[in-house]
């Protein structure tokens, strides 16, 4: 009797999930590589989340990405993927009271950390504020230029990533691309970004940057000493940003970001939160510190100070 | 009322070392110096000297030191002294007899890369942030050997007011970059 029901319906029942289902399907496939792509291709499209990956698949992966960059550039370039130290947090410190708003950090970032010239992306951002005035973002101006720097009547706020302890950014990240390191740097896995924003739209300073385009920067002014989550060239469509220079600080020893070794006034100060008797310890005891949009309780690593 | 003045004497030394912006770590800091002793054990970049000048004996050798406070006329005549208001002149500074070396107040001889203890003589909260690495700029590594700039390295010490620079271009204005 219940098959007799039965044999008036359709033998294949076309649901609309069935069709969104199938359409979808094949839409997955037509993303997929071609046959004819070569293996590292395959490779790229099936790597797992960095954090996820074995020492041996670590080492592949940085195999297979400094082989692309030889291709890519026509040099050498080391990808590292040093881990963290033990018992470090980095801490950053600006003196507002030194800082001339020169812009030589600016210029000192794009080259340390490769990145695009065109179009133009600047991991820092040099506010010029009024001093009658303060920290009114409101009236900040970051065009600036004139013949000669501080102009008078103005203070100068660089702003980059402020490596928060609460970061809104690795929140939103739908596909947790973007995450927070033991030694408290926020980094970006730009093999698992898929470029939806979110984390440009969330964070409060700014701080992320879209590759609209792939990086064009002369293979001379490369910096081929580069860190899987930090300075390597960026691929097209992941946002990217400040890493306290990951490929310089997380040597032993390691050196100062490119940031600190540019200031000409010496208004940039880094170093290791845990260390009692290192320069950010001494500054968050002695000086008057404030960090930028305190309310959203984000708990940055970067301080703002006065040093007189 | 007693218990009053006890828990403010047992509160207060809290305050004063509090104030006292903790001297003692900032002194480990900086390698067991601190003001009483000699600073010695700071590396330091070289000093920053204007060319040909040094060593300064070449020429004053065999001169008979003038201590009269003047206007020089034949030779440093380029050097303008806008350093506290007029209140120096060059022997407060420059030792008199050891001419390659700078004068302390106490008359101690004290080498050009030394040239901070001079400065600290007045200058005595700058001396402290720099010790610690707040003042001024540190090369070399984080968490390694760093090298101090000397105060001369960005401060004139004829004019010691940082100059004004020339600001590295702006960022590109978003629509006008032509992409």
């Amino acid at each position: 009797m219940e098959d007799e029901n039965s044999r008036n319906e359709p033998i294949v029942k076309l649901s609309r999930r069935k069709v969104l289902k199938s359409v979808a399907t094949g839409i997955g496939i037509l993303a997929m590589p071609t046959s004819n792509a070569s293996a590292s291709v395959w490779e790229a499209f099936f790597q797992k989340h960095f954090r996820e990956l074995s020492r041996d698949e670590l080492k592949q992966v940085l195999a297979r990405l400094e082989a692309a960059y030889r291709q890519e550039c026509g040099r050498e370039i080391t990808v590292k993927a040093t881990p963290p130290l033990d018992g470090v947090k980095f801490g950053y410190g600006l003196d507002l009271s030194r800082c001339i708003g020169c812009r030589r950090c600016v210029h000192g970032c794009v080259a340390e950390n490769n990145q695009s010239r065109q179009p133009q992306i600047h991991w820092i951002r040099a506010l010029q504020l009024q001093k009658d005035k303060g920290i009114d973002l409101d009236h900040a101006e970051h065009y600036y230029n004139p013949a000669a720097v501080p102009l008078d009547g103005h203070f100068y706020l660089p702003v980059q990533c402020q490596q928060c302890e609460r970061p809104a950014c690795t929140k939103v990240c739908p596909v947790k691309a973007t995450w927070t390191e033991a030694d408290g740097i926020v980094v970006i896995d730009y093999n698992w970004c898929i470029g939806c924003r979110y984390c440009m739209a969330a964070c409060p300073y700014g701080a992320r940057h879209f590759n609209w385009e792939k990086a064009a920067i002369p293979a001379g002014e490369l910096n081929p000493d580069t860190h899987y989550l930090g300075n390597r060239p960026r691929p097209v469509g992941v946002t990217e940003k400040c890493t306290f220079c990951i490929q310089r600080t997380r040597e032993q020893p390691g050196r100062y970001p490119a940031c600190v070794e540019a200031c000409p006034v010496g208004a940039r100060k880094f170093g290791n939160l845990l260390d009692p008797a290192g320069e950010i310890r001494q500054l968050l005891e002695s000086k008057r510190v404030f960090i930028l949009k305190q309310e959203l309780n984000t708990q940055p690593k970067f301080f703002y100070f006065f040093a007189t | 009322m007693r218990a009053l003045t006890i828990l403010i004497l047992l509160v207060m030394p809290g305050t004063v070392d509090a104030a006292g912006l903790g001297v003692p770590s900032l002194a480990q800091a900086a390698g067991e110096n601190n003001l009483a002793t000699p600073l010695h054990r700071f590396a330091v970049a070289a000093p920053n000297l204007s060319e040909g000048i040094f060593p300064c004996s070449d020429c004053h050798a065999g001169m008979t030191p003038d201590l009269r406070r003047r206007e020089l006329q034949d030779e440093h005549a380029a050097i303008s002294l806008q350093h506290a208001a007029g209140q120096f002149w060059c022997l407060d500074c420059h030792h008199p007899e050891n001419r390659d070396t700078l004068r302390m107040t106490s008359g101690e001889s004290i080498p050009l890369t030394e040239s901070y203890r001079l400065c600290g003589q007045c200058h005595g909260r700058k001396l402290h942030d720099w010790q610690a690495g707040l003042h001024g700029k540190r090369t070399g590594y984080w968490n390694g050997d760093k090298e101090y700039l000397l105060c001369t390295h960005c401060h004139n010490p004829h004019d010691p007011k940082f100059k004004a620079l020339k600001p590295l271009p702006p960022p590109a204005r978003p629509g006008r970059t032509g992409h």
